[in-house]
């Protein structure tokens, strides 16, 4: 079980299949094969496992590569340099007027998933929010996106926790600004965005804290515990599609008139922004 | 090389180490996009990287540690023609495949990202040490395990691997 030098180890085996020993100790590690079978075997096998990885996994290299990857691998272009390549083709429908409340969101309608009732009003009112709000030409906002820090300051103090808006040009959509708004016991942070490509749609990020358990107006140090996460849910009415969840304490609502797959994205987007501050932050 | 067009040089083959690595197109996907966003949001220290590969794929690595420990939420909805979401291959003729695939699905993180850093990429083992911040002994022994234990599972394919259940 031994060379001359140093006792041939099972690192020996994997260095060998791997290619990785120098040239002598590999001639040692041949020796050392030739009477053993089995560890020939085991070689043979090793190899093999590595062979069919590649034949799995290899054909990868050769896909086309998402639009969303080349972007995000290419150097930052100016945003009017993006608008041809922002896909989404967010439907432009914030055509402006037409929205009455009742129209938004009946009385009528369903909530989704009926144990789920407190979230689906956290949803509609969400829906309706962005209905009343995202087809305003002057004041879609009330502090913009020029000044984010007090914007960020101003929400984060009224609402009791860290509000950072998430970053989602890769997604499409870029900041506009925000507003407090009022929800069924205290305040709402509402961010907007507007669609990167020329014309495009309007979306909303809407942020509750009382969702979660005790209504928790302030303080929010680490209610996670308080509420169990949620899938995201869908709802719809009209053009307007919500997607909704819940992450600790906070609900969060993304409403917009878009492709609902890009409304996916987004929220895929915005859950992945807000759990990576939570944790790095 | 153009610095400023490096990633894209280095795409495809993180694509494929993280298609291996999440199991499915489209975390893969979100793992690389990640990926490139952070890196960019670095970019002012690229001129320091010695080993870009080691320097994106460690990147990685921990985007996907940290994603294992936060998985993403599953949708759910009421209507049928939703989401384009994970669409997994039928079985059939690449059942021995769909197998590989599953008994890697099954090895401990640790050993799994060794293993692939190692079979697809050819890295070196000094440079996975590197890339994943941990000594070469521990990459030794934990390439080992992990080829042993997907060994045993590919053998064991006679009892049923389980493949994750698609309706």
């Amino acid at each position: 079980m031994s060379s001359q030098h140093h006792p041939i180890t099972e690192a020996d085996l994997h260095a060998y299949v791997d290619g990785q020993l120098t040239p002598e100790r590999q001639r040692e590690f041949e020796a050392y094969l030739g009477n053993r079978p089995d560890e020939a075997q085991r070689v043979q096998e090793l190899r093999a496992q590595k062979r069919e990885l590649r034949a799995l996994f290899d054909p990868v290299l050769d896909e086309a590569l998402p639009g969303r990857l080349l972007r995000a691998a290419r150097p930052r272009p100016a945003w009017h340099q993006q608008r041809w390549v922002a896909s989404l083709a967010i439907a432009l429908v914030s055509g402006s007027a037409g929205w009455g409340l009742h129209t938004v969101f009946p009385p009528a309608l369903a909530p989704p998933l009926a144990q789920q009732a407190p979230t689906s009003a956290f949803a509609q009112r969400a829906a309706v929010a962005h209905a009343v709000y995202s087809p305003e030409l002057r004041r879609p906002v009330e502090v913009d996106a020029a000044h984010e820090d007090q914007l960020v300051t101003w929400l984060s103090k009224r609402m009791g926790a860290p509000m950072k808006p998430p970053r989602l040009q890769t997604v499409g959509y870029e900041l506009e600004g925000g507003r407090l708004l009022p929800g069924g016991q205290g305040p709402v942070a509402q961010f907007m965005y507007r669609s990167i490509e020329a014309g495009g749609g309007r979306l909303t990020l809407y942020v509750s804290n009382e969702i979660g358990g005790p209504s928790t107006a302030a303080g929010v140090s680490k209610p996670a515990s308080v509420n169990a996460e949620t899938a995201f849910r869908f709802a719809q009415q009209g053009s307007v599609k919500v997607f909704y969840w819940v992450d600790g304490a906070f609900g969060y609502a993304i409403a917009a008139d878009a492709d609902r797959a890009a409304l996916a994205r987004v929220s895929s987007e915005v859950y992945r922004q807000l759990g990576s501050a939570a944790t790095t932050n | 090389m153009h610095d400023d067009q490096q990633l894209l040089t280095w795409l495809p083959r993180l694509r494929r180490y993280a298609r291996a690595l999440a199991g499915n197109r489209d975390d893969a996907d979100d793992l690389v996009q990640d990926t490139l966003e952070r890196a960019w949001s670095r970019s002012g220290l690229w001129r320091g990287v010695a080993d870009m590969r080691a320097w994106l794929f460690a990147i990685m690595h921990n985007l996907h540690v940290d994603g294992v420990r936060r998985p993403r939420p599953q949708t759910v909805d009421q209507d049928e023609d939703f989401l384009e979401f994970a669409s997994p291959p039928t079985q059939g003729e690449r059942l021995d495949v769909l197998d590989l695939q599953a008994a890697l699905d099954l090895l401990p993180i640790e050993q799994k990202e060794i293993l692939l850093l190692v079979a697809l990429e050819d890295m070196a083992y000094a440079d996975v040490a590197a890339t994943l911040g941990i000594p070469i002994g521990t990459v030794m022994s934990r390439l080992s395990r992990g080829r042993e234990r997907l060994r045993a599972l590919m053998e064991g394919r006679a009892r049923p691997v389980r493949l994750k259940v698609v309706k």
